[in-house]
């Protein structure tokens, strides 16, 4: 393994996205961020800059306004990059599917490449699911 | 000039050019660690800063316009030229224009996009600059007051330290170097820690291998100004290291305990107490 590819895995920058959640899961993925789980021991920091983050965290459902900044947002990532959609409804719509204004999940608009269930996850499961991401991004480089 | 390029010169230079990141990349691990142990957090790895860097080497190319890139190379340029400039021994004075040539082309490229982030923080930057720019020049003319000249040779065989002749314009310096690299309350230019306010200010339409060549001169701005704390001290020079080290930590401390200031309160504070204690300093060694 390369020195890039190593420190691909060692240095994930994340962007937070909230696209219309309902708060829970935003809440679960900034208490990642507190001293008692700490991402930033696995070197995960939170950008607030699409142009130096690495991995997209999408909460909630996509509706027909923010589709427009979530789709922004991704394309101003420079590759290469990951997606994660955390919680019910970034991964399916949730409760919100059949809303008339909702499009369902994040994967009617991007290329998801990790799906962390739970309404909402605990940060456990959301700091494994952007660990999962890393290899994904590792192997979207190969290619 | 012939005395310039000898074998020894060049391996200083080599020697400087490799070592200086290394050691630059280590302290900012360090700091990196420290911080987050003062905020109750077990922290990155001590390379965190080198696998940042890698990373970013490795992520795809993104450039606003053309000329930013030749911004960034002449940022890393100037950097590394004082750091050439300090390991030769050479005139004080001329470093001090050439790292100010390197910070203003940092602002140059942020200035160089469109987007209002990047031009609100190159103007903060400017306002940094024309605070400790002053200071930085005070403790140049109060150094050619005590040594009768510019040269850093001379500080160094000079047997007295500097600390007894300037002690006002070392603490002026202590001061300046916390606008200097950047650090919480002087902040505001690239909100280092908040990310909310500015995004990511100076830096936000920097992206991929060039924000890496950015971090690459801030490690040698890093060991540049470290080196002159402990040209203070000098000789013996290793007390200038562990004085060096350890207002690096002070700077770590100041960074955790204060809370952002404005840029209109910085150079009120700047004009008081950096001009102030540096400009008694040197009267009070005209009088002498």
């Amino acid at each position: 393994m390369g020195i890039i590819e190593k420190s691909r895995k060692k240095s994930p920058w994340i962007i937070h996205y909230d696209c219309t959640s309902c708060n829970g899961c935003d809440i679960e993925t900034l208490a990642c961020l507190t001293p008692l789980y700490d991402v930033e021991r696995f070197g995960i920091v939170n950008v607030g800059n699409p142009k130096h983050a690495d991995v997209l965290v999408v909460t909630g459902s996509v509706n027909k306004r923010s589709v427009r900044v979530l789709r922004n947002i991704y394309d101003q990532m420079p590759d290469p990059k990951a997606v994660v959609a955390v919680g019910a409804c970034a991964c399916t719509g949730g409760v919100f599917k059949e809303c008339y204004n909702v499009l369902g999940g994040v994967e009617n608009v991007l290329p998801v490449d990790v799906y962390v269930p739970g309404c909402c996850p605990r940060p456990e499961a959301i700091m494994d699911g952007i660990v999962m991401a890393l290899e994904k991004i590792n192997e979207k480089a190969k290619k | 000039m012939s005395e310039t390029f000898t074998l020894q010169n060049i391996i200083a230079i080599i020697v400087a050019i490799i070592g200086a990141p290394i050691i630059g990349g280590i302290l900012s691990g360090v700091d990196r660690i420290i911080s987050a142990r003062m905020q109750n957090r077990y922290g990155p790895p001590l390379l965190q800063p080198f696998y940042d860097f890698f990373k970013l080497i490795g992520k795809e190319r993104i450039t606003v316009n053309q000329t930013q890139m030749v911004y960034v190379l002449g940022h890393l340029f100037f950097s590394m030229v004082c750091i050439i400039m300090l390991v030769l021994k050479q005139d004080l004075l001329m470093i001090m224009f050439v790292l100010a040539f390197s910070s203003v082309s940092l602002i140059m490229g942020a200035m160089s996009v469109r987007s209002p982030y990047s031009k609100i923080g190159a103007q903060r930057e400017l306002m940094q600059m024309m605070a400790y720019e002053p200071v930085l020049l005070l403790m140049v003319v109060g150094i050619y007051l005590t040594n009768k000249s510019f040269m850093i040779s001379n500080i160094l065989e000079n047997g007295k330290p500097l600390l007894f002749s300037l002690p006002l314009v070392f603490l002026a310096f202590l001061y300046v170097l916390t606008i200097k690299l950047r650090k919480s309350p002087f902040d505001f230019s690239t909100s280092h820690h908040g990310h909310q306010e500015l995004i990511k200010g100076l830096t936000t339409e920097f992206s991929g291998p060039q924000l890496a060549i950015i971090e690459l001169a801030h490690w040698y701005d890093l060991v540049l100004l470290l080196s002159l704390i402990s040209l203070f001290f000098a000789n013996p020079l290793w007390v200038g290291i562990i004085i060096a080290l350890v207002s690096f930590f002070l700077e770590m401390v100041i960074d955790n305990i204060s809370a952002r200031l404005t840029w209109r309160f910085m150079i009120k504070l700047t004009g008081v107490v950096g001009v102030g204690a540096a400009m008694t300093n040197i009267i009070w060694l005209y009088l002498k």
